[in-house]
């Protein structure tokens, strides 16, 4: 074997053996760490939102009896249905929840309707006064509900609309659209133009275009968008109280009777206000991931 | 038979003029490259015969229909978009068949189109996978093969190469070309890489800040370019322009460069006699000077400054008054750097340049032709 020889302003620098070594495992740990890091702190998120909930079900999963004592046992046992089917025999409540699955869906469909068409107006079109209106639809958040409620529940009276499910719908839908309005929007924003001049190109008019191209790109911000007013919708509270007498929503209920009842009631009210919720993220859930990766690029 | 036929186009976008009064006309089955720097308009001016942009001002007329104010499914066109534009939501068989089925054509001529135009890009053995899981050359073909599987009487290319790695643009540069010589389309092609215009194209228009400038052939656009901006643009190395002085002697117009005085052709002494006693540019392209070792009558003395060997030919630089000098040689050529070489120029390989305009002063006949 011969030595290659250099001049010496050309030697080749190479970090001796031992110093790469202790470089790599300097990165290898600084890497593991890194990694633990995140997962601790995923697993703490976890727990902060699963121990609630976990307690609530445990609860409502409970006898009455279990439900009163202290220290709270982590597993329901004896497993009772007890707790829940006193909840639930509770005078209003079955009813009170169908109202409020309705509202709800209500909510979803009207809110939905309308921030399609608004979010795509606003993404795609340079129209006059497109900046103002913006502003305007924003600027409706800066009203509370509860300043909003008390008159609205006036005009209600005087339409001949209080006390209806739908127009607690419409109220609902009202308080959201703002929100969905532009989250709609930005997810029209995000999906490349020039997929939909493709569309044209190829034999499509402008409403084909949006229907086959644009929609089905922006269904996972869509459906986003569509839980927020339905989780809305359904722990609203203020509003559906002020709006509804004989048609009241659950929340509505609960908070109604809270102070009348003990704390079986209030844990197994907790149980069946979550449950809904989490069903329905559960089946909207795989609109919320981009079903097809990076959209171009 | 599908001609385009572009009238005096104008496209404005608020102030600005993208399109300043723009004539064309492509033949039928014709090839043709829109070619200029970033910014100069070419994918304005392909758009509006696309229309996904309207004029503000002239006509486009496509197989003697003028198409100005329609919709671009009425126009019978397709095209490939620089971003490639696939539907990401659709597998590979269904971006292909996408315009087939807007068509409402048959369930089996849809699947024969598709297949045949996915064999002739080779992406046959990726119908059912979606594009997300595609290189950007994969994603080009299938690009390419929506545009022709539509099969419309006018094609429309966009850069459809520039996002592709280098050796991956040559091999489709020549993949594309036979193609699209077979489809026989009417095909605007729009890319800023000269090679790429020189290589492809039946004729290029050379634009440049919302003007074409010059329409012709690759060789005549590289080798007569109309201007000094063509010249420049044109070619690696671009054109090489020469200041000399305009004079009489011996009863014909000469231009002096340095020591040397160079006779130009019989056709071009009536034009230049009206620079007599003014500068001109005499523009020359670096495989067009003979480059000498020794002196001799008729050539001009230069340094060689830099010799650059690239393989095929060894590109020197030399420095004259007023300039750099860019001379391709035969790899043997024994120059030396700051050695002295002699060089001839042929005066029918010399572009004689309007100092003021930069444009090429041309003999009247040729004028009357252009
Ligand atoms: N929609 C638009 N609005 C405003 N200016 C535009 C628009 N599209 C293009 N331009 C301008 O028009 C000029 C030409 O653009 P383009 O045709 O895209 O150039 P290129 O030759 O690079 O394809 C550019 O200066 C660009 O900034
Ligand atoms: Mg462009």
């Amino acid at each position: 074997m011969t030595e290659t020889t250099y001049p010496d302003r050309i030697k080749p620098i190479t970090p001796s053996a031992e110093r790469l070594d202790a470089q790599r495992r300097r990165a290898k740990l600084a890497h593991a760490v890194r990694r633990a890091s995140i997962y601790i702190l995923a697993v703490a998120i976890a727990i902060w939102i699963l121990l609630p909930i976990w307690l609530i079900a445990s609860m409502a999963f409970s006898t009455p009896a279990d439900v009163r004592a202290f220290p709270k046992q982590i597993l329901p046992s004896p497993f009772s249905t007890q707790t829940l089917e006193f909840f639930l025999n509770t005078q209003g409540i079955i009813n009170s929840t169908i109202n409020s699955l309705v509202v709800a869906v209500l909510a979803l469909v009207i809110s939905t309707l309308l921030a399609v068409p608004a979010g795509y107006a606003i993404a795609r079109y340079l129209f006059p006064g497109r900046d103002a209106i913006r502003l305007g639809i924003l600027s409706v958040r800066a009203f509370p509900v509860v300043v909003l409620a008390v008159p609205l529940a006036v005009v209600f009276i005087r339409l001949g609309m209080f006390d209806k499910v739908h127009s607690l719908a419409m109220m609902h839908a009202a308080l959201t659209l703002p929100t969905t309005i532009l989250v709609v929007a930005s997810v029209f924003a995000s999906v490349p133009y020039e997929l939909e001049e493709a569309a044209l190109i190829f034999g499509c008019t402008r409403a084909q275009a949006f229907w086959r191209i644009v929609l089905p790109l922006a269904l996972p911000g869509i459906a986003a968008a569509a839980i927020l007013t339905f989780v809305l919708s359904w722990n609203e509270v203020f509003a559906a109280i002020l709006l509804t007498i004989s048609n009241r929503t659950l929340p509505a209920q609960i908070l109604y009777t809270l102070d009348k009842s003990g704390d079986p009631f209030k844990f197994a009210g907790g149980f069946f206000m979550l449950v809904p919720s989490l069903i329905f993220i559960f089946f909207i859930r795989r609109y919320l991931f981009n079903m097809w990766g990076q959209i171009n690029k | 038979m599908a001609e385009i036929v572009i009238e005096r186009a104008v496209k404005r976008f608020g102030k600005f003029v993208a399109i300043d009064d723009v004539s064309l006309t492509v033949h039928d089955q014709e090839f043709v490259v829109l070619l200029g720097p970033s910014g100069c308009g070419k994918t304005t001016l392909l758009r509006a015969i696309a229309g996904l942009g309207m004029l503000d001002d002239g006509r486009i007329v496509i197989d003697g229909r003028d198409v100005t104010y329609l919709p671009p499914k009425q126009r019978d066109i397709s095209m490939v978009f620089q971003n490639y534009a696939i539907f990401p939501h659709m597998t590979v068989f269904d971006n292909i068949a996408f315009g087939l089925k807007m068509r409402k054509l048959a369930k089996e001529t849809i699947r024969e189109r598709v297949d045949h135009a996915a064999k002739l890009l080779h992406i046959e053995n990726m119908l059912e996978r979606y594009p997300g899981a595609m290189s950007g050359g994969q994603r080009q073909r299938v690009a390419v093969a929506r545009a022709i599987a539509y099969d419309a009487k006018v094609l429309l290319m966009d850069e459809p190469l520039s996002n592709l790695d280098a050796l991956l643009r040559l091999e489709m540069r020549a993949e594309l070309k036979t193609l699209l010589a077979r489809l026989g389309a009417t095909t605007v092609y729009v890319t800023h890489d000269q090679i790429e215009a020189l290589s492809m194209g039946d004729r290029i228009a050379v634009m440049r800040a919302g003007k074409i400038l010059q329409v012709d052939t690759p060789t005549r656009v590289y080798d007569l370019p109309a201007n000094q901006f063509v010249g420049s643009f044109i070619g690696n190395p671009p054109m090489n322009f020469l200041y000399g002085q305009v004079r009489r002697q011996d009863g014909a117009t000469k231009i002096k460069i340095g020591e040397l005085l160079i006779t130009p052709p019989e056709e071009m002494q009536p034009p230049l006699r009206a620079y007599e006693g003014r500068h001109i540019y005499l523009g020359i392209r670096a495989e067009n000077m003979e480059a000498l070792t020794q002196p001799s009558p008729d050539t001009l003395p230069v340094t060689v400054e830099v010799i650059e060997p690239l393989g095929s030919q060894n590109l020197l630089t030399a420095h004259i008054e007023g300039g750099m000098l860019k001379i391709s040689t035969h790899p043997d050529f024994p120059a030396t750097t700051g050695g002295q070489i002699w060089l001839r120029f042929p005066v029918r390989k010399i572009r004689w340049i309007d100092p003021d305009s930069g444009e090429a002063i041309v003999p009247d006949l040729e004028k009357v032709l252009a």
